[in-house]
């Protein structure tokens, strides 16, 4: 069974339709990168999965359950983790307080102390920059300490799904290697299931899995990113000869 | 001289109070509650039985002070977190501009609401008599009063600093001050956070109106409106949405005005206040962004 499955959203802001009847499904422990140029609909496509935006038509099924027009942080509850363009750390808060607050949600819990304690050191192990700075202020970091640490606290939410948005967004590449490098490993490890977002698809041909080439808010292509990067097609979809 | 400075102090204090009210609010909803003033002045009445007469019928007035005291605390965060469920909640997706109207509004109903009940002559009360009483600190007199408001502001204040920095509550409402959407996205509820800061703001619109009204021995349906004001313009200068700056700002202007009140020429003093806006006209001009600019400009809710 899919663990995301989109069918026909559509969204609009005023007249303006971002996004048309857009489909797919998400299978558990898959990678998926929704690629396109800019305007394509990607980001509102996530702002409407992490129920931000809701959409004007279709719905979103998450784990089984339909997550259409929920709120935010009922969907985080799911366990549907998103990590939104442009990062968004709290920049006034202490990098620990930043990752500490993606646990909130099982204060309820039972034991949550000891496993968010423990869930903080993996985080610290795999970003040992963010151990060294952790009382530091989050404001302070550059931009790829910044990258880690928002994947870092999307991970403390103990997630079966991240979703995230351009995580390669103003990043030096090989920064940006550094970044997919930890994710690849952390997918592996932890068996999660990954949402990526990038204008470019050439990290998503690098790395593999399926990839969606979205357009004009609507989806040209779905199939394996490393089959794409043959195609023509693909040349195609983001140079705008050829139709569609 | 020591004189000056317990005035500034407690003058001071009662702005501190009001501006955090604001500020507690304007952080986690971008709303500037003008009907802040009328919580005071309702939690002031919320001791009285409803007569139109001159003198006041005391009702709850007559507990012990430790019942007195979270009593009327409780009436101002009841008040005021029921202003939110009934109204604020549905303008969360409005623009600033349309929920400080609302705010107004509310604030008109709550004050003509209190009109109703009890007329617009202030009434005598005796609230807490006992604090009355002159104390002599290292050569200056004062009522108790005003030493028990400096103390009880500062206990207050650091209550709710520990409260804010400590507490994953705090955490989580410094969080959603910053970025709100972005602490929603991490599973942080909003109804519970916003809730609580109105819950707060509205215990501390109590605090003054204890204050107040043991200061003044009168209850007033306009008394909360005075210091509304005041503290308005102190989250303006601390800047808005920072609660150090709010804070900051509350004592500076208690300050200015009861220094003014003592250096002025005499013919002048009735123009004190022309004086104190004045110097926060200067303040603004240099610092426009405040004397603590808060962090998150991001969109809200």
């Amino acid at each position: 069974m899919s663990l995301l499955a989109v069918s026909d959203v559509t969204i609009r802001y005023g007249r303006l339709t971002a996004v048309r009847e857009v489909a797919f499904t998400l299978a558990e422990g898959e990678i998926l990168f929704i690629t396109g140029p800019n305007g394509a609909g990607k980001s509102s496509l996530m702002r409407a999965i992490a129920g931000v935006t809701p959409p004007a038509g279709g719905r979103i099924d998450f784990g089984g359950t339909e997550i259409t027009g929920r709120a935010p942080e009922e969907i985080a509850r799911m366990g549907l983790s998103m990590v939104p363009e442009g990062r968004d750390v709290f920049g006034s808060l202490s990098i620990e307080e930043n990752l500490m607050l993606g646990t909130g949600m099982h204060s309820r819990e039972r034991g949550w102390k000891a496993r968010a304690a423990s869930a903080l050191e993996e985080v610290y192990d795999t970003f040992p920059i963010l151990k060294e700075r952790r009382h530091g202020q989050a404001g302070l970091l550059s931009g790829g300490q910044q990258q880690m640490l928002v994947i870092g606290r999307a991970l403390m939410t103990n997630p079966r799904l991240i979703a995230i948005d351009e995580p390669s967004l103003g990043l030096a590449p090989n920064i940006t290697d550094q970044v997919y490098e930890r994710l690849i490993a952390l997918r592996a490890h932890r068996k999660l299931t990954l949402l990526i977002v990038e204008q470019s698809s050439t990290r998503a041909v690098m790395v593999g899995g399926r990839m969606i080439l979205m357009r004009g808010g609507q989806v040209l292509l779905d199939g394996d990113a490393g089959a794409m990067g043959q195609s023509e097609a693909l040349q195609a979809a983001y140079f705008g000869y050829g139709e569609h | 001289m020591l004189q000056v400075l317990f005035d500034a102090l407690s003058l001071g204090s009662l702005y501190a109070l009001g501006a955090l009210g604001i500020a507690l609010i304007f952080g986690v909803m971008r709303l500037v509650n003008f009907a802040h003033g009328d919580v005071i002045a309702f939690s002031v009445f919320a001791l009285l039985w409803p007569s139109t007469d001159a003198v006041a019928i005391v009702f709850a007035g007559q507990m012990p002070w430790f019942l007195l005291i979270p009593f009327i605390l409780a009436v101002g965060a009841g008040l005021s977190v029921l202003s939110e469920i009934v109204v604020f909640r549905r303008f969360r997706h409005a623009s600033p501009a349309t929920m400080m109207i609302a705010s107004f509004a509310l604030g008109f109903v709550i004050r003509y609401f209190l009109l109703m009940l009890f007329s617009s002559r202030p009434k005598s009360i005796s609230l807490l008599p006992a604090l009355s009483q002159p104390v002599e600190i290292l050569g200056a007199r004062m009522p108790l009063l005003q030493l028990i408001t400096i103390l009880a502001t500062i206990v207050m204040l650091f209550a709710l600093s520990v409260f804010v920095r400590k507490t994953r509550f705090g955490l989580e409402m410094r969080a959603a001050a910053e970025n709100f959407t972005m602490a929603r996205m991490l599973g942080v509820r909003a109804n519970r956070v916003i809730m609580g800061a109105f819950a707060l703001s509205g215990a501390l619109a109590g605090a003054i109106s204890i204050i107040l009204g043991a200061q003044t021995g009168t209850a007033d349906i306009q008394m909360g409106g005075a210091v509304m004001l005041m503290a308005f313009i102190a989250t303006v200068i601390g800047g808005l949405g920072s609660l150090e700056g709010a804070v900051l700002a509350g004592f500076l202007l208690g300050a200015a005005s009861v220094v003014m009140q003592t250096v002025l020429p005499p013919e002048a003093r009735p123009f004190r206040d022309a004086f104190v806006y004045g110097a926060v006209i200067l303040v603004l001009l240099f610092r426009p962004q405040g004397l603590i600019s808060a962090r998150g400009t991001k969109e809200r809710v």
